[in-house]
């Protein structure tokens, strides 16, 4: 054999924690980025969404301002594109293939797999929320700075939601379910969710049955209006993130 | 503690109401190689995932390396190299680079290439997991388990799906790793696998140690089944067999067989028969059990 004796010699010990987590959130993003579809779902729909609503009549909107109807919502969107959908439909696949229960018993631990999901699920989303935005100004949307942070605390929250959401239900169902499920919430949302068009009327608890309308709802107070976010779309994402994270916690699943 | 890589006292693990490992006690000493050997179905993956933490025992107990696999998970896991039975990787990750993931999580991992160059595998280097063969996926596996310099490896049926010639290199591999003072469990449902490379074997069948020593203890312990004797025909064997808890048999005139566990002492004894009886001995062969044997003989009945 070409290999000299003492090559195996146990040499063992664990890379500092960092830089562990910052290979895997690297590994994470690598393999989004070479996923067409996970590309597509999470850019492609909400851009053609932004493009077709915001600049053409093909849907009716409230109020006058089509561009800050609209792009507040595709921003809602692609946050549950990307940390309800996409995270789902990884995830589930994920652990039929072993990978998470592999991951979990190396020095990466299973706290810091979760730990790097969810930084790869917040690099993502801040990434294609900074691209959307972006193509909003461009087309000629102006949006309101002076309530950034409270956008930012309602999308973090959101994007808590949807992980634990997410989590759960690829707990909860197969891979090949799981994706179905993720996929059709995903529609459903896209078109209730008031989103292209304003979202149907269900009074009080409409924005706590639809954590993406009630999203929408307070990027378009915040970023459109420059108004404070509604008490109701701060309670109903709290909420949901409370329920969907206690849900996954209880019933999550490493193989 | 320092001479014991694994210590497994009266483990049980149950799914449900199904008992897959029923009080199994073993002993893996540092720096050796031990097989469990057994059918799909014996219980040895189970044992293995109580040994690397996935679960924890029903009852008894396990010492990995002086830890608690499940308590000291995270202290544990640098330490050990973890072969799964298949999986475990992701499908769109090339070969190369899952590798390198894993070699980064450890403080001193091998070199990537010598260790692609040792499995075969650099020409998959930039081929994605999904588009190998299940031997060279297995042969990834491996190499994960191996990067990170490890003290302890668990190989779950490292050689299944793999050629000859990929056979031969895992086991020449795992060879080295023992000539490097790692130690080794694994399990495996081939024998020749076992008698090759373990320094002790524990037999499984249906959740229990039906047997464990050194592959020649095994074989040792099942003693010679089978005495030829050529001598002068027609001689009254049936007295010898009176006084043998063996059979004997004329097969040919003049060439008598001895079946049975026969001991020194019986071995003696019947030709010390053939001396008193007047017979001109001419020839005397002996057949020993292969392990083989001793696996069937203490399998049997269990499903093939």
């Amino acid at each position: 054999m070409t290999t000299e004796s003492g090559t195996f010699t146990p040499a063992p010990g664990r890379a500092p924690m960092r830089a562990i987590l910052r290979q895997q959130v690297r590994m994470e993003l690598l393999l989004t980025a070479r996923r067409g579809e996970a590309v597509v779902l999470a850019m492609g729909v909400p851009l053609l969404v932004l493009l077709g609503a915001g600049l053409t009549e093909a849907t009716n909107v409230p109020g006058d301002d089509r561009l800050g109807f609209v792009v507040p919502g595709v921003l809602a969107l692609t946050v549950m594109s990307t940390a309800f959908t996409g995270q789902a439909i990884t995830t589930g696949y994920e652990r039929s293939y072993g990978v998470l229960k592999r991951l979990g018993a190396s020095p990466l631990t299973r706290p810091g797999l979760l730990f790097s999901k969810t930084a790869a699920i917040g690099c993502l989303v801040a990434l294609q929320v900074l691209a959307l935005a972006l193509v909003g100004v461009v087309v000629g949307w102006r949006p309101e700075l002076s309530q950034i942070l409270p956008a930012v605390g309602v999308t973090a929250l959101a994007t808590a939601a949807y992980c634990g959401l997410a989590l759960l239900l690829a707990s909860l169902l197969r891979p090949e379910t799981t994706t179905a499920a993720a996929t059709l919430i995903y529609v459903l949302m896209l078109a209730a969710g008031g989103i292209m068009f304003a979202a149907p009327d269900l009074g009080p608890a409409g924005s706590f049955l639809l954590p993406l309308a009630a999203h929408a709802d307070a990027l378009r107070h915040a970023l459109t209006e420059g108004s404070s976010v509604p008490v109701s779309s701060w309670l109903s994402l709290t909420l949901w993130a409370a329920v969907a994270l206690t849900g996954a916690a209880r019933k999550f699943r490493w193989e | 503690m320092r001479e014991t890589a694994v210590e497994v006292q009266d483990v049980v693990v149950k799914y449900g109401d199904v008992v897959a490992v029923d009080g199994v006690s073993l002993t893996v000493p540092r720096g050796a190689i031990l097989a469990l050997l057994g059918n799909n179905g014996a219980g040895k993956t189970s044992l293995l995932q109580v040994c690397e933490g996935f679960r924890g025992p029903d009852a008894g107990t396990v010492r990995v390396l002086g830890l608690d696999p499940v308590a000291d998970h995270d202290d544990l896991m640098p330490r050990l190299g973890i072969m799964l039975q298949s999986g475990g990787v992701y499908p769109w990750a090339t070969a190369g680079d899952i590798l390198r993931l894993f070699a980064s999580f450890a403080a001193n991992p091998l070199d990537t290439d010598m260790l692609l160059d040792r499995l075969g595998l650099r020409k998959f280097a930039k081929t994605t997991f999904r588009r190998l063969s299940g031997g060279e996926q297995q042969r990834l596996s491996l190499a994960i388990a191996l990067v990170g310099r490890p003290e302890l490896v668990f190989l779950d049926e490292p050689t299944a799906g793999m050629d000859v010639g990929a056979r031969q290199t895992t086991w020449e591999l795992v060879e080295s790793l023992r000539a490097d003072g790692v130690s080794v469990l694994l399990t495996t449902h081939l024998l020749d696998e076992a008698e090759s490379l373990a320094d002790h074997v524990v037999i499984m069948d249906n959740g229990v140690v039906a047997a464990t020593g050194t592959p020649a203890e095994l074989t040792a312990a099942a003693g010679i089944d089978l005495l030829l004797v050529r001598a002068d025909p027609a001689l009254p064997v049936a007295g010898l067999a009176a006084r043998l808890d063996a059979k004997v048999t004329e097969d040919k005139p003049g060439e008598y067989a001895i079946a049975g566990s026969l001991d020194t002492e019986s071995i003696a004894m019947v030709l010390g028969w053939f001396a008193t009886a007047g017979a001109q001995v001419t020839a005397v062969n002996t057949r020993r059990r292969t392990l083989e044997d001793v696996y069937l003989a203490l399998t049997a009945g269990a499903a093939r």
